[in-house]
């Protein structure tokens, strides 16, 4: 078999020492800011990228991903033992989660939502081993037209499943295309929109507006907020195994939820949070059991679904990134950033040019989940003892850590005014209720979009029916406009209008 | 006429501004044919569709009715002041302003100077608590980046280090 051989070639580079470590350190540093409510793992990866580049590629790319994944464990801990998202994505952890810490049982439902996100992170992470191949294949028949389709079906569907006001998120996008239009042009090496400053005409760092927008403008606007009494649980975490009842009931829901997010992290704009509302959904309309704690008040299926979810999603989320070279959400897009840094160039062609970097990673998330699992069961005191810190000691050293990085990108302080000048603009996004997510995925895409259109357009000689005469892209094509057809559907809307009420 | 959305109107209008712009600049490229794109044809295209975009977002914001006129709110000055100016005073302090004959402070001095700045951004403000804050954070900042990341910093002020 050869995906047994790839994945020993795979655990073979993720099991030397340094690759353990950096596994360790991704994966404890993403349970820390996973408990943080505030930290994201977009700002800390962010954060973090500059500080890659002195390592080998394969370790870096093992870092930032088990930061990703290990936001997911940390944030559930968070959620059941404070009532706090740690993380956007465990925002559902809460409800039922919270409720069975007030009744007692913080240790069932701790190990409840860890049990189940290892279960879902081996899962996630064995489809994106064996998925990845044959999609590689297909990969290898696009043509640029197909690209230019892809990006465009993947960009609408990262609105479409993932934000509230529709128009205004593809209105990100545009302006996130745009500004990835500035800097030199490839093609004709004029500078566009560089307005004459040197440092522009590199066109403006990713880096600056992840952390300006994610980063400075989600801290300004939570100290706008008045900081909230927190009672946490510390004293009545006791006895972490669940009963036998409890078992029964939680098996089947991380089954269902470890499914879900899978098949939703694959898709264009999944990811966890999509992946964890559409699990605790599904539990909700399933039939109780007789004498089973009604959902909202402590029901271990409300905990263990949507934190499988979760995990399978943001393990299978990388699919897309590995095999197409298309990020499906924010934390790839700075995936991408992360390669582009170590000289890799995301697409299909990574597997084959990079095998130890693209089955090491792969392996290593396996490796990362049991860390994860290890990291927040048995040491779940540490990071109770952690939620204790108040965030008035927390948000300077983000602030610090943010500049320091910027400045180490290209050790210059030009960078620092630019994210000064997007910490305003993501604040005032956040003010009018404009989402920065679509914003830096369109950035990404923006040059990779335009090289991609120009070339097939010409191939076709000026001819814009190339992207529906091709069948794979006018499929493609077709996919978009059906999804926004759907969304647009009455009934649709008012469902989906309501999912992000409760958000 | 009245905003019945003022978040949306103004981001609708904020649309429009940036994509007229981006249009605008594109023009002084050469935006070629289909077949042939110069530099300005994408972000022509693009800029237009944003401005479009938003131009349709005002337009919802004045005629569909929302429940409490979306209002944007007050703004959070004093974050957003300290903040914002405790990252630029930490570039100030690492690398100094040349064009104004700034010295370069160096990386633990731009620690200490942020640290108590953004400090004053959060609701209380103990003194004493923040310069532990601020040396804890130096001490490690430097062990971290410079002795472990061997990252490239001017670390103390150059009238010192020459």
């Amino acid at each position: 078999m050869e995906l047994f051989d790839n994945l020993a070639l795979g655990f073979g580079v993720a099991f030397t020492f340094q690759n353990l470590i950096y596994a360790f350190i991704g994966c404890l540093l993403g349970t820390l800011i996973g408990v943080l409510p505030g930290v994201g793992p977009v700002a800390t990866i962010a954060m973090l990228l500059p500080a890659t580049y002195a390592l080998p590629p394969v370790a870096a790319l093992i870092m930032l991903a088990g930061i990703y994944y290990g936001a997911q464990y940390g944030g559930s801990t968070t959620a059941i033992l404070v009532n706090l998202p740690g993380e956007a994505s465990s925002v559902v952890t809460m409800i039922d989660g919270y409720q069975m810490a007030r009744k007692g049982r913080a240790g069932p439902a701790l190990a409840a939502a860890g049990l189940g996100s290892f279960f879902a992170g081996c899962v996630g992470t064995l489809i994106l081993a064996a998925f990845a191949g044959p999609l590689t294949e297909v990969a290898f028949k696009f043509g640029p037209a197909e690209y230019f389709s892809l990006m465009i079906l993947g960009l609408i569907g990262a609105v479409v499943l993932a934000s509230g006001s529709l128009i205004k998120a593809v209105g990100m996008i545009v302006l996130g295309l745009l500004m990835g239009l500035i800097g030199t042009d490839v093609n004709s090496g004029v500078a566009r929109f560089s307005f004459d400053i040197p440092e522009l005409t590199d066109g403006v760092g990713f880096i600056t507006i992840a952390m300006g927008v994610f980063g400075y403008g989600e801290i300004i606007s939570n100290l706008s907020k008045p900081e909230e009494e927190r009672e946490v649980f510390t004293a009545k975490v006791t006895g972490l195994m669940p009963t036998a009842e409890d078992f029964k009931n939680m098996v089947p829901a991380v089954l269902r939820g470890t499914f879900l997010g899978s098949a939703l992290g694959i898709l264009p704009g999944g990811g966890a949070l999509l992946a964890a509302f559409a699990a605790y959904t599904i539990e909700k309309k399933t039939k109780l059991k007789p004498g089973e704690v009604p959902f909202g008040q402590g029901n271990i299926r409300g905990v263990a679904s949507p934190e499988s979810a979760n995990n399978s999603a943001s393990q299978t989320s990388f699919i897309p990134l590995l095999t197409l070279g298309i990020p499906p959400n924010a934390v790839m897009a700075l995936m991408v950033g992360a390669m582009t840094i170590h000289n890799i160039q995301p697409g299909p062609q990574v597997m084959t040019s990079n095998p130890e970097l693209f089955w090491g990673l792969i392996a290593s998330m396996w490796i990362g989940n049991a860390m994860l699992i290890i990291l927040n069961l048995p040491l779940i005191g540490i990071w109770i003892k952690l939620l204790t810190v108040p965030y008035r000691w927390l948000f300077p050293a983000i602030v610090l850590f943010c500049a320091i990085g910027v400045y180490s990108t290209n050790n210059n302080t030009w960078d620092i005014w630019m994210v000064a000048m997007f910490g305003v603009v993501g604040y005032t996004f956040i003010k009018l209720g404009m989402e920065p997510a679509p914003l830096l995925l369109g950035f990404i895409l923006g040059p990779m979009m335009e090289e991609n259109l120009r070339r097939a357009m010409l191939l076709s000689r000026g001819d814009w029916s190339v992207f529906v005469t091709r069948p794979l892209s006018a499929g493609l094509l077709a996919a978009a406009v059906l999804l926004l057809v759907i969304v647009a559907l009455p009934s649709i809307k008012s469902k989906r209008e309501e999912a992000f009420v409760e958000e | 006429m009245n905003i019945k959305s003022q978040k949306d109107f103004f981001s609708g209008l904020f649309y429009t501004v940036a994509g007229s712009a981006f249009a605008y600049g594109a023009t002084n490229y050469t935006v070629g044919t289909g077949a042939r794109m110069g530099p300005g044809y994408f972000p022509l295209l693009l800029g237009i569709l944003l401005a479009l975009i938003g131009a349709f977002v005002m337009f919802k914001a004045l005629t569909v009715e929302t429940q409490d006129g979306d209002k944007i709110g007050s703004w959070a000055w004093k974050p957003l002041l300290f903040i914002i100016s405790g990252n630029v005073l930490f570039g100030i302090l690492l690398g100094g302003l040349p064009s104004l004959g700034v010295p370069a402070m160096g990386l633990i001095a731009a620690i200490l100077g942020t640290t108590l700045v953004v400090s004053l951004a959060g609701d209380t403000f103990k003194l004493k608590e923040v310069l532990v804050l601020a040396t804890i954070l130096s001490i490690g900042s430097y062990g971290a980046f410079v002795l472990l990341l061997k990252l490239q910093f001017p670390v103390w002020p150059t009238f010192i280090t020459g």
